[in-house]
């Protein structure tokens, strides 16, 4: 299928944080900007990287009122009474809509992630720095999440 | 031409407006798609977003919670 916009504007969002609110906002903006014909790219970095782990995209604490558990255990019930889609429904939809994933490769090397521990098949491109203002130098959003 | 329905009744942001999306991507230049909601601010933003992406939106109609709208690929 082709893109209806012939020349689409772009969104690029650094994915710093691994905790779990902060993941849904930056896949409800990535695909909201899907959703509204941009193209986007999501750098993941740092924590935000650590979701990209097999397993690991619901693994992530909420960024206040976590208590141990018991927060993120209220709000998952309180979502999912709201019927707030699935992270990993959420990243299929994204990937389904043509985002980009970009997997920091400094954060692999200091935090001793091997590449087969990731979700390779998310993956368009590793990179550093450079990779990302590249994405983002002709950007019309960018977001640090 | 063919006429798509989706239905996204019951669910929230940005469900609808992903599916929607979704459906338009797979449809051929001139069919109609419908989509169906319940989610209200969803109402506003799929024609937005029809708009953005030089789509025709043919009809909007019933409630801010109960909502059809067609739109011609």
């Amino acid at each position: 299928m082709t893109d209806m916009a012939e020349t689409a504007d772009k969104a690029v969002i650094i994915v710093h944080s691994g905790d779990m609110d902060k993941l849904y906002s930056a896949l409800i903006v990535g695909n909201g900007a899907l959703a509204m014909g941009m193209d986007v790219s999501m750098y993941f970095t740092f924590w935000g990287l650590q979701r990209l782990k097999k397993g690991g995209l619901e693994k992530g604490p909420l960024s206040k009122m976590h208590m141990l558990g018991l927060g993120k255990w209220m709000i998952k019930k309180r979502m999912k009474a709201a019927n707030v889609a699935s992270l990993e429904k959420l990243m299929n939809d994204y990937k389904e809509l043509g985002g980009k994933i970009l997997a920091c490769e400094m954060t692999m090397e200091i935090m001793g992630v091997k590449a087969d521990e990731l979700r390779t098949e998310w993956i368009d491109e590793y990179g550093a720095v450079g990779t990302y203002v590249n994405e983002a130098r002709d950007a019309k959003i960018t977001l640090f999440i | 031409m063919a006429e798509i329905e989706i239905d996204t009744r019951g669910e929230t942001c940005p469900v609808p407006l992903v599916e929607c999306r979704k459906a338009l991507r797979k449809a051929a230049p001139g069919d109609e798609v419908t989509v169906l909601g319940t989610h209200p601010a969803s109402k506003k933003e799929i024609p937005m977003a029809c708009k953005a992406l030089g789509l025709e939106v043919i009809d909007v109609e019933g409630k801010d919670d109960e909502w059809k709208i067609k739109i011609r690929r």
